[in-house]
């Protein structure tokens, strides 16, 4: 990839980063930052290549604690997301008044 | 020589499929309609992406990876299962600030190993890494301060230069390793370190109640670092999924500074509530009037319309539950009920929400301060619960205090106002409340969850 082709792509995607949310209203501004922030543990992959080329020790414990921190930001990033939307479904379905409260989370 | 090619090419698509679905997820997430199957949209990306690049080519050390690839997932999983909804926000500052650890831990493998074939990549690594560094250890010390790890603010003179010389320092050292002049090992760690010490005493100065604006501002930043080490890497997947959150990042931080009515450059660099707080006690004049239960219950019992100010007070007595089933005993009895949630109600905007859809309550009854705001003249009792400063009206009328401008919830214009308080302790900014001392306000002191309850045993009887 070349330096102006990547220039692109970084403008491109700021432009689509911004488009995408520039109208979410304000209840999902927690999930939504939730998400954001497990799409940014994709860089996983990144940190899956550096331990992948590290050679001395030091590199290695360093790209462990890279791969090992990635992970926790994809994973957990991923489950806090899935719990609140989860709940905003079962919220948003409007049933009967009394049964409003039988979610069991 | 083939297999390679056609190896390497098979990660660049499923890369390309990851972008897509990351960019589709996070449009879907932003709609209450379809935000559900977002988040998996945006996870089916995430597994498709990692798999790929188990197959990358020349890659060794797999044990290790396998070994960090699992513990991580294992212990993220178990904890993000577990939190309570009210400790969400800081599990994000903590997710959060992993991904900025392991920006940087790419940035230092790749500047330890020395392997940049150009100036322009050694210098996008050191920039994602001081980044990646910042938001990781400012990320940790947001997650220490709501969780109550850290209770004080550490504020100084000449505390901005100091961050600025630390600043200037990181970026001296970056310098000497982009040109080569001295790329060893120790100038790199210490550039790591200055990166890590910038981030905690860019942090600790910041009072909690700004704490979500900091976060999301981290969450962008962490975005903008990995989108470097993308480049420094050449891994498209990287460069656009962390661009896209970088400025959808920078966008909901705006929105969320809008809310609380601040700027920016007024949360990062302004110490919150340290110099308006006497000022804004001195003009508070009148009376606490207490309240007991059974008379607040008849209150609002025989009311027309209660219109419910939830705040985190109430999240953190659990009383959400205990709230929804008093308000479904009023709707039984005919009264109208409504929920007004403040845009920074809870310990960020939406998380209210988020509570609030735990406990069962409907989509249909909350509404939000421009929609709620008219209708507070027509309610017969605001229930102010666990919330303070979003309803004290001094941010209405009173230029010397620190929250003047922001916007609130009228809950001063209900005909009665109840407000359900554990003691006469200031809001968590430390701003004196004067929508307490009003004539129409009464006070029910106790636990959020034993009034609650109190209240719907009064209902009950009469």
């Amino acid at each position: 990839m070349t330096g102006i082709v990547a220039l692109y792509i970084f403008m491109l995607a700021a432009f689509t980063g911004y488009e995408v949310i520039a109208r979410v209203p304000v209840i999902l501004h927690t999930p939504l930052m939730s998400g954001s922030n497990f799409v940014h543990g994709i860089v996983l992959v990144g940190a899956m290549v550096a331990l992948g080329a590290a050679s001395t020790p030091l590199e290695k414990a360093i790209g462990f604690i890279g791969v090992l921190l990635a992970a926790g930001n994809a994973v957990g990033g991923y489950a806090v997301t899935e719990r609140m939307l989860e709940m905003f479904k079962s919220s948003g379905a409007k049933g009967g008044k009394g049964g409003g409260a039988k979610g069991t989370h | 020589m083939d297999l390679q090619f056609s190896a390497d090419a098979l990660i660049q698509a499923s890369y390309l499929v990851t972008a897509f679905l990351f960019i589709m997820g996070l449009k879907r997430m932003s709609s209450p309609v379809t935000a559900r199957s977002g988040i998996l949209w945006a996870g089916a990306g995430m597994l498709v992406a990692t798999l790929a690049t188990f197959f990358y080519p020349g890659m060794s050390n797999y044990p290790l990876i396998i070994a960090a690839v699992v513990i991580g997932s294992a212990v993220a999983w178990i904890s993000g299962r577990r939190v309570a909804m009210t400790n969400i926000p800081q599990m994000i500052a903590l997710y959060n600030g992993m991904g900025g650890g392991a920006a940087a831990a790419i940035a230092a493998v790749e500047l330890y190993r020395g392997g940049q074939q150009s100036t322009a990549g050694a210098a996008l690594a050191v920039v994602g890494g001081i980044i990646g560094a910042v938001s990781f250890s400012g990320s940790l010390i947001a997650f220490g301060k709501l969780q109550g790890l850290i209770r004080r603010s550490l504020r100084f003179g000449g505390q901005q230069l100091l961050n600025l010389l630390i600043l200037a320092g990181a970026l001296l050292l970056g310098a000497l390793v982009v040109s080569g002049v001295n790329a060893t090992p120790a100038v790199v760690s210490g550039l790591f370190a200055m990166a890590l010490l910038l981030g905690l005493s860019m942090t600790l100065p910041i009072g909690g109640a700004d704490m979500p604006v900091v976060i999301s501002l981290y969450n962008a930043l962490t975005g903008l670092a990995v989108a470097f080490e993308g480049f420094v890497l050449g891994n498209a997947a990287m460069i656009i999924a962390g661009t896209v959150v970088g400025s959808a990042g920078t966008l909901l931080t705006q929105l969320m500074a809008k809310a609380m009515n601040r700027s920016l450059g007024n949360v990062l660099f302004s110490g919150f509530g340290d110099t308006g707080g006497a000022a804004a006690g001195s003009a508070v004049t009148g009376s606490l009037k207490p309240i007991e239960a059974a008379d607040a219950g008849v209150m609002m019992a025989f009311a027309q319309k209660v219109i419910v100010v939830p705040g985190y007070g109430m999240a953190v007595a659990q009383a959400q539950h205990k709230v929804w089933e008093l308000c479904q005993l009023l709707i039984d009895r005919g009264v109208t009920v409504r929920f007004a949630i403040h845009p920074v109600a809870g310990r960020m905007p939406g998380h209210m929400n988020v509570l609030l859809a735990e406990a069962g309550v409907p989509y249909d009854l909350i509404a939000d301060l421009d929609e709620i705001n008219a209708e507070f003249e027509t309610a017969d009792v605001a229930l102010i619960i666990g919330a303070n400063d979003v309803v004290n009206p001094v941010a209405r009328n009173d230029k010397s205090s620190p929250i003047y401008g922001m916007p609130i919830l009228n809950a001063d214009k209900a005909k009665n106002v109840i407000v359900i308080k554990r003691g006469q302790g200031a809001g968590f900014s430390g701003i004196e409340n004067a929508l307490f001392y009003l004539d129409n306000t009464r006070m029910l002191y106790g636990d959020g969850q034993a009034a609650a309850a109190a209240l719907i045993g009064a209902v009950k009887s009469v």
